[in-house]
């Protein structure tokens, strides 16, 4: 594994470089763009001197590279200010809701994984069947639901029509369930897609064929030689699924009244809680660009072909 | 070979063209027909529409489907139907506009980053990394948080979440075809840049964008629609998909139907857009056929 130590760190240097242009993205969003975000905050009625004060309250007042060094620096000692709405410290909000965003996102992961990897096998052990077509139609038709109208529905039959499940709120076990299928649905219809693509595509090799030739049967030929292989393409897709998941998760959150930094960007957003915005941009960001790496070493270390240049 | 037997014997071994091909996969052919009657609803909407989509009636407020309102009324007794006809024009409005912005900047980037390489690639890739950390729809999001809802803003913001897509995709593409021998024949009859890119670099990564654009309309649907669901995207009474289930969703306990009919138009274009894409890639790169 020669050479794994520079891929480390250049993998590395390429992440943190994207973090900082995150943020210089994200305090650059804030201050450059049309709008002054303490007009905003104070609102229409606010007199000059109350806007004047939260210009001042903010540090928007500063010449912009100053305010640029002050936000890094609070960055780094994990100071993402205070929320304009409840004055309480952003990171304080933020880490209450946390826990229930990486609750549900883990959850739809696995779920994802388990149906969509199950389901992909299966379409591709019987490729060109009435079960490859009917689980190709599924997937096709999760990947264009939207969630927001998926989960709309799954409360529509089993929290209005069948009285099953909660329809809102994160008060015990079951209500976990339907926010979890519902932001699980994009997911599995794609990594269901690229295990059946991947499954096909490792069948077809030679070693598939040695197997076969050895006598072994062909349940342990799949589950032994097809799928471990097939799984490799398919673990960074779950991975890298994770953006994806967590920009599903503010909808999802929303649909379900799920108590989590998705609702949480929502509610500040509609209340102009522009420090709030700021600070959970950042740590989905930061959360994306974490998941990514690891996928991305995992990777590197789980396929023996890739080589570290 | 004499001359006359020369066009019997090329079109012999022509691979048909890609709308052929295409033609040929039901599938694809169900997406163009669903794309096709939207677009035709949209465009002909204030023929085809039975009711004015922002008219209120207080007097048939949450009605259900009936002979006179085919989809129900909402909570403001609007037509649903209408709504959704009209609903449909604005839909695909966002989509190809935002679709368009994508690859106006996309490709151009794309081109650049991938043929000259050097610090022209660094600094686009990095700037892709930066934009591919945000979750798309986190960014289309902030950006409307920012800049403020409406038509204009929805669309910019959907239009950017899009870009890296295209610059990675382009890029990729350009890296394959600037190795070939074409490229090195060109350069060698001392063919500038900006020919080998218009002539030659350009024409070949039109397929994938090709497809990569048809199945970003589909995920443009989902996130404009997605933003007015949430009630940042286009303000009412304008009749928008997404804000029209979003409204519908309080009355999810009373009449479940007012938020049922514009999320199934969601899904039907989104799928629409999708069996189109499917379909382009496998007329275009058989190869890349996934399911």
């Amino acid at each position: 594994m020669a050479g794994i130590g520079t891929y480390l760190v250049r993998r590395l240097g390429a992440t943190l470089v994207a973090l900082l242009g995150v943020s210089t993205i994200v305090f650059l969003m804030v201050r450059v763009l049309p709008g002054d975000p303490a007009r905003v905050i104070a609102g229409l009625l606010a007199s000059e001197e109350e806007v004047a004060r939260i210009r001042t309250q903010l540090g928007l007042d500063l010449p912009l590279h100053l305010q640029y060094v002050r936000f890094l620096g609070a960055l780094l000692r994990g100071d993402l200010g205070r929320s304009a709405r409840t004055f309480e410290p952003v990171t304080l909000e933020i880490m209450h809701r946390l826990p229930n965003t990486v609750l549900l996102a883990i959850s739809s992961s696995l779920l994802a994984a388990v149906l969509g990897i199950g389901a992909g096998a299966l379409a591709a052990t019987h490729a060109n069947t009435v079960l490859d077509y009917t689980i190709s139609t599924v997937v096709l038709f999760g990947i264009s639901m939207p969630v927001y109208w998926l989960g709309t529905m799954l409360i529509l039959l089993f929290s209005i029509k069948l009285r099953w499940l909660p329809a809102a709120g994160a008060e015990g076990p079951t209500s976990l369930i339907l926010p979890t299928v519902t932001l699980a649905s994009f997911s599995v219809a794609l990594v269901a897609r690229m295990t059946r693509s991947s499954m096909l595509e490792v069948m077809r090799s030679d070693y598939i064929l040695t197997a076969r030739a050895k006598g072994l049967p062909e349940h342990r030929v799949i589950r032994i030689h097809g799928i471990r292989n097939a799984l490799i393409p398919v673990i960074t897709v779950v991975g890298l699924q994770f953006g994806n998941l967590l920009g599903g998760a503010v909808l999802t959150e929303s649909v379900f009244g799920w108590p989590g930094m998705g609702l949480l960007l929502v509610e500040s957003i509609f209340s102009r809680d522009y420090p709030m915005v700021q600070g959970i941009v950042l740590v989905f960001a930061f959360l994306v660009a974490a998941v990514n790496l690891v996928v991305d070493l995992a990777y590197a270390l789980v396929d023996p072909r890739i080589h570290y240049v | 070979m004499r001359w006359w037997t020369r066009g019997s014997i090329t079109s012999e071994y022509r691979r048909p063209s890609v709308l052929r091909r295409l033609w040929r996969q039901r599938a694809a052919l169900v997406g163009v027909f669903i794309i096709a009657a939207l677009a035709l609803a949209g465009v002909l909407a204030p023929i085809i529409a039975p009711y004015n989509p922002v008219k209120q009636d207080l007097a048939h407020v949450l009605l259900p489907p009936c002979p006179t309102h085919p989809l129900g009324t909402d909570h403001l007794g609007r037509d649903i139907l209408s709504r959704i006809i009209y609903g449909a024009r604005l839909s695909l409005f966002i989509g190809f506009l935002a679709v368009g912005l994508g690859l106006a900047l996309g490709v151009p980037l794309g081109i650049v980053s991938g043929y000259y390489g050097g610090w022209a690639d660094l600094v686009v890739q990095r700037l892709v990394d930066i934009m591919l950390s945000f979750p798309s729809f986190l960014l289309a999001l902030s950006l409307v948080a920012l800049l403020g809802v409406g038509l204009t803003n929805v669309i910019l913001a959907v239009g950017v979440s899009t870009i890296p897509s295209f610059i990675r995709l382009t890029r990729g593409a350009v890296l394959v075809i600037r190795e070939q021998t074409y490229i090195e024949a060109a350069r060698a009859v001392g063919t500038g840049d900006g020919r080998i890119l218009f002539r030659h670099i350009l024409p070949n990564v039109t397929a994938p964008v090709v497809v990569q654009a048809t199945l970003s309309l589909g995920v443009a649907v989902l996130m404009a629609s997605g933003l007015g669901f949430l009630g940042l995207g286009v303000q009412p009474p304008t009749p928008e998909w997404g804000a029209m289930l979003g409204e519908g969703r309080n009355y999810i306990f009373s009449a479940p139907y007012v938020a049922t009919f514009p999320g199934l138009a969601i899904f039907l274009a989104v799928l629409g857009f999708n069996l189109v894409g499917d379909g382009l890639r496998d007329a275009l790169d058989p190869r890349l056929r996934l399911v």
